[in-house]
């Protein structure tokens, strides 16, 4: 039932100038689910995620949230309908220039009028749920790779979104700090009511924590279904995907002349 | 053969030329945006001070520093072509006009255009670099007036509090050389800069060329960092950019000023 997707991707085209990135993707985004996006870089992924919060508009076809197509909306209604989402960008993206204290209450000082004594209570709370409350002080230049995102998250989360969406949030992570944000995805997203969209290509940890799979290659969804679907699933790209195998429909070579050509060439010009 | 390579240079020649005028165009519709979000720069005065401290405060230094040099330079120098008319007495005159009219406001400008000016290129690159402004329009912050506006506004208004210390520094300097190291009379260095000096046509006038060259140099910092490629080779090349076309900018928007303030003076 159309009622219960919180985000409706129906026939969605996309490309850079000439270059096509999106070629007639459908995707449905129940609310209160977690769903990730998976594929190999450049399939399209993140440019899924930008369309989703209206930073580019789609060549052809629909993407709505709530209901509300994104795509056609003027900047301040883009503008209303972002406040209730929230994002984690890959290195978490925090504002070098401000202490963690200072970014997590960033958009309750930009979009609300709570006193001061409401908003540090807020914060804390969120800095809590991360578990780095003691952490409040220290400037994002002091923060490990796992911390700054953990405090991207508690930013991203500050004023309760319906939508989360998290773009490569595993990127470049220790296996514990990796397992903590998977465990806070999962939680955040249950304990907020919130919905989530995961893209990554971190199969092993986000098979643990999502409701829902869609993998995507060369700008299509070649495959769909839930975590154990995807293990059990004997399409060739997303067996090979999951079990990491170097070859298969991906190739481990860049297209290029044959290699046996390319030495008779080079002796060729020795001689 | 040869018409094929005035064919390319022609074609080359028409690209620069058409990338120039969009890229003078887009420059144009960024500053609307900076004068059109300036409102929370006012509404929220705090923003716009705190980069007062960074790009005006921390320039302090170097303008101090280099107008007390300048200003000594321009007292020996003077010192040794008038005492050749025995116009030695005229000193103070010398030293004050050519500081409050042209050294000030330029040397000041292109001062801040090295220290203020890249560090705001580099600056807002970085933030572009490291998804910081993308962040801020996913949190429905507008970055021209959370981030640029602020940072014009104290440009604006840091460049001519810092031309005119320039000056008084160098005045200071070419009192020092002058009256103190080689002896010229102090009653006549200050009367003779005293009767020079009109603040109408001299003082107001620099005030407005230093505004001009604080306008100028802050946009094109901003606009260099604004447009950057997200890279380290990005960010690298805007920051130089800035400074030279900040240099170019002021020297030839000196020269339009002054014919049109002290023609006839």
């Amino acid at each position: 039932m159309p009622a219960e997707n919180l985000v409706e991707i129906s026939d969605l085209n996309f490309s850079y100038g000439k270059h096509p990135i999106l070629k007639g993707i459908n995707m449905n985004i129940p609310r209160g689910k977690l769903v990730a996006i998976m594929g190999l870089s450049g399939c399209g992924k993140t440019t899924t995620l930008r369309l989703i919060g209206g930073s580019i508009r789609p060549t052809t076809g629909s993407v709505k949230v709530a209901g509300k197509e994104v795509g056609g909306l003027d900047t301040e209604d883009l503008y209303t309908m972002r406040r209730k989402m929230g994002m984690l960008f890959q290195f978490g993206a925090l504002f070098t220039d401000l202490s963690v204290y200072e970014n997590v209450a960033f958009q309750m000082r930009e979009h609300t009028d709570l006193p001061e004594t409401v908003i540090r209570d807020l914060v804390m709370m969120k800095l809590h749920a991360v578990g780095l409350l003691g952490a409040h002080g220290l400037m994002p230049s002091e923060l490990s790779g796992g911390m700054a995102r953990r405090v991207a998250l508690a930013r991203a989360i500050a004023l309760d979104p319906m939508l989360m969406m998290y773009d490569e949030p595993f990127a470049g992570l220790d296996p514990i700090s990796l397992a903590v944000i998977g465990n806070l995805i999962r939680r955040l997203n249950d304990a907020l009511g919130a919905t989530s969209i995961l893209v990554t290509h971190d199969i092993q940890e986000s098979l643990k924590i999502v409701d829902y799979v869609y993998f995507m290659a060369d700008g299509v969804v070649v495959a769909e279904g839930t975590a154990d679907e995807i293990k059990a699933s004997r399409l060739p790209f997303v067996h090979q995907f999951v079990w990491g195998e170097s070859d298969g429909p991906v190739s481990f070579h860049y297209p290029s002349a044959p290699y046996r050509e390319d030495l008779l060439l080079e002796l060729a010009h020795g001689a | 053969m040869a018409h094929r390579k005035v064919g390319f240079g022609l074609r080359g020649i028409g690209h620069a030329v058409v990338n120039g005028v969009g890229r003078l165009g887009y420059a144009s519709r960024f500053f609307l945006m900076i004068l059109i979000g300036s409102g929370a720069s006012f509404r929220r005065i705090h923003l716009t001070i705190r980069e007062i401290y960074f790009t005006g405060v921390m320039s302090l230094i170097i303008i101090l520093v280099s107008g007390l040099f300048v200003g000594m330079v321009l007292g020996l120098q003077g010192y040794e072509t008038l005492q050749k008319y025995g116009s030695e007495s005229a000193l103070g005159s010398l030293v004050a006009l050519s500081l409050v009219r042209e050294l000030g406001p330029v040397l000041a400008a292109l001062l801040f255009a090295s220290r203020a000016g890249s560090a705001i290129t580099a600056e807002i690159g970085l933030m572009k670099a490291t998804e910081q402004i993308a962040a801020m329009e996913m949190m429905a912050v507008d970055p021209i007036s959370r981030v640029v506006a602020p940072r014009f506004w104290a440009g604006v208004t840091s460049m001519p509090l810092l031309a005119a210390m320039f000056s008084a520094v160098g005045v200071f300097g070419g009192y020092l050389v002058g009256v103190v190291f080689i002896g010229v009379d102090v009653g006549s260095f200050w009367s003779q800069m005293e009767a020079a000096v009109d603040f109408r046509q001299d003082i107001v006038n620099g005030v407005i060329k230093s505004v001009v060259f604080g306008i100028a140099v802050t946009a094109i910092a901003l606009f260099e960092g604004y447009d950057a490629p997200p890279t380290a080779e990005g960010v690298s090349h805007a920051t130089t950019r800035t400074v030279v076309t900040s240099a170019l900018v002021v020297l030839g928007l000196d020269f339009i000023l002054t014919v049109f303030m002290f023609r006839g003076v």
